[in-house]
């Protein structure tokens, strides 16, 4: 039996453009709100984790009320623990607060394992899983792509990769596995539109990190198109003579 | 301010980012320390112009990766103030930690800093930059290849301190890489191949042409979910890996807003692609409208004419 604690983060689609509007990143704009592609790998993991050992997976997810979906998304595929991490007045929130927050509801859950993306497709930081591991005194095994029910984890490494073991509690972070993602039947999207969130606040100390604002990356200045395989010469003496690059 | 290095290091050598996480360092008026894992790359370290100390980090923990039990001898070994890592795999976990440790705030993937501890990093894999403030002790991961090197010549002085932490990870089995090919995260010129290029089997061409330029080869999220043969650790993008190399060819590739989040701070940038139209050509430095079939061979004998 093994209690698995997934944190899933919504992001933007990753198609979505991203504009700035008055030194923030205009979220009304966003028309698709998604799970974090590499969260939802963690989640595969967990269920097919919990399916071959037994015992059960708590969603956890920290956002304002549309993160709602991503806790419907898990019950349609069978989640009944789900659990959204949130105060009103929380903005802006930085790398302490937004991991003890998930350190208190993982408790709560009596989570044995956490799995969760290697990083979310928005802030793209990667700190959650290893800071949370360490408000736990966890260990934390990260960018993990292969995971299996006796508890052995494949990860990358200089020289390729390496299978290790951990003992509980532990943090898992995933990247892409080989793992098809399943999608809800009828019958889960109606059990979704019944299941129960619990939302919790929660006391996080002040931020020490001051918010100057967003901006749009630099444009590279237009560069030249040339017209078939021919100018293929002009390109590489460029490359050589104007880049400096070959 | 006091700043304190965690060294980059590849098996036992110091990686060349280290020097750049120094420049850095000294751009803010610091003399900082760089911690070794392990006494790995110290010598190295040391011969970095504007290194105040090497401080080998020595303890039974080095010889296997734990982020936590690295970050546990670190943080004993670290005195207070900032401390910065790289922006790789093992530095974000470990530097995370560290932070975790101390309840001080950590900022990854930064691509600029500067005095007061203003820093930028890109958030939407670079599709916008966030910038913030920390006023007080942080820990920060740099990105590589964007901070100019320190010079050579230093001769900071260098100590051996004794510190481990607990490891809870255990290795049961290292399996080598497939291929001995150079990873994209790691190589300074990225031939990438999209669905353009009509079968995995075309891929053939990139890895020749990656050969002659000591280049890695990457591939656009369409080719990766469309054949089995080109794997995900290939793939270049927002949900693959994110790259800065001094010259990235793409080749068959439209140019899809999550593939350019992931190239598009690649210092040249050369576009082939039979479509004038593709969005790709908008942030190519050097765009060639043609088939690959036409021009690859061609790229192939000029570059071989030039090396």
């Amino acid at each position: 039996m093994v209690e698995i604690a997934v944190l899933l983060k919504q992001v933007p689609d990753t198609n979505a453009k991203i504009v700035v509007v008055n030194g923030r990143v205009d979220e009304s704009a966003i028309a698709s709100w998604v799970t974090s592609p590499y969260d939802e790998y963690a989640f595969e993991a967990a269920l097919q984790h919990t399916e071959a050992a037994g015992g059960s997976v708590t969603a956890i997810t920290l956002g304002p009320a549309r993160a709602d979906k991503v806790l419907k998304d898990a019950a349609a595929l069978g989640v009944t623990k789900l659990v959204r991490i949130w105060q009103d007045d929380w903005q802006d929130l930085d790398s302490n607060q937004v991991q003890s927050a998930l350190a208190n509801a993982i408790k709560a859950a009596g989570a044995d394992l956490v799995y969760c993306g290697k990083q979310s497709a928005d802030r793209n930081q990667g700190s959650t899983g290893p800071g949370v591991a360490e408000i736990l005194g966890a260990a934390c095994i990260t960018e993990v792509s292969e995971s299996d029910s006796a508890g052995s984890y494949l990860r990358p490494t200089a020289s390729g990769s390496e299978r290790v073991t951990v003992s509980s509690p532990a943090v898992v972070t995933f990247t892409k596995t080989q793992h098809e993602l399943r999608r809800p039947n009828v019958r889960g999207i109606m059990m979704a539109k019944r299941a129960q969130i619990e939302v919790v606040g929660g006391d996080v100390s002040a931020s020490q990190v001051n918010f100057n604002g967003h901006s749009s990356p630099a444009q590279k200045p237009p560069g030249k198109t040339y017209q078939g395989s021919d100018s293929v010469p002009e390109v590489v003496g460029l490359l050589r003579d104007e880049a400096k690059v070959l | 301010m006091d700043i304190t290095i965690i060294a980059e290091t590849q098996g036992d050598n110091l990686h060349p980012v280290t020097s750049q996480l120094v420049g850095a360092a000294t751009s803010l008026g610091a003399s900082p320390t760089v911690l070794c894992a392990g006494g790995a790359g110290a010598d190295a370290a040391a011969g970095i112009a504007g290194v105040g100390k090497v401080l080998s980090v020595v303890g039974d923990c080095f010889s296997t990766f734990d982020g936590g039990a690295w970050a546990a001898a670190f943080d004993a070994a670290a005195g207070a103030g900032v401390i910065i890592g790289a922006a790789s795999a093992q530095g974000r976990d470990v530097v995370a930690r560290i932070a975790a440790r101390r309840g001080v705030p950590v900022v990854q993937d930064v691509v600029a800093i500067s005095q007061g501890l203003t820093m930028t990093h890109p958030i939407y894999s670079g599709k916008a930059m966030q910038e913030v403030t920390i006023g007080g002790d942080c820990a920060v991961t740099l990105r590589s290849n964007t901070f100019p090197p320190a010079g050579d010549g230093g001769s900071a002085e260098s100590a051996t301190v004794q510190q481990s932490g607990d490891v809870k990870i255990a290795v049961q089995e290292a399996i080598a890489k497939a291929s001995a090919r150079l990873d994209v995260s790691d190589a300074d010129i990225i031939i990438s191949g999209g669905r353009g290029m009509g079968s995995p089997d075309n891929f053939e061409h990139l890895y020749s042409l990656s050969d002659k330029l000591g280049a890695a080869v990457g591939a656009s999220r369409a080719a990766v979910d469309t054949w089995d043969e080109i794997p995900h650790s290939m793939q270049v993008g927002q949900t693959g890996k994110t790259v800065n190399p001094s010259l990235y060819i793409a080749v068959g590739i439209s140019g899809a807003i999550q593939h350019l989040a992931g190239m598009r701070t690649s210092k040249y940038i050369v576009a082939i692609n039979k479509d004038p139209e593709a969005p790709i050509f908008k942030i190519a430095d050097y765009g060639i409208v043609s088939t690959w079939e036409e021009a690859l061979p061609i790229l192939g004998d000029e570059i071989a004419k030039i090396l």
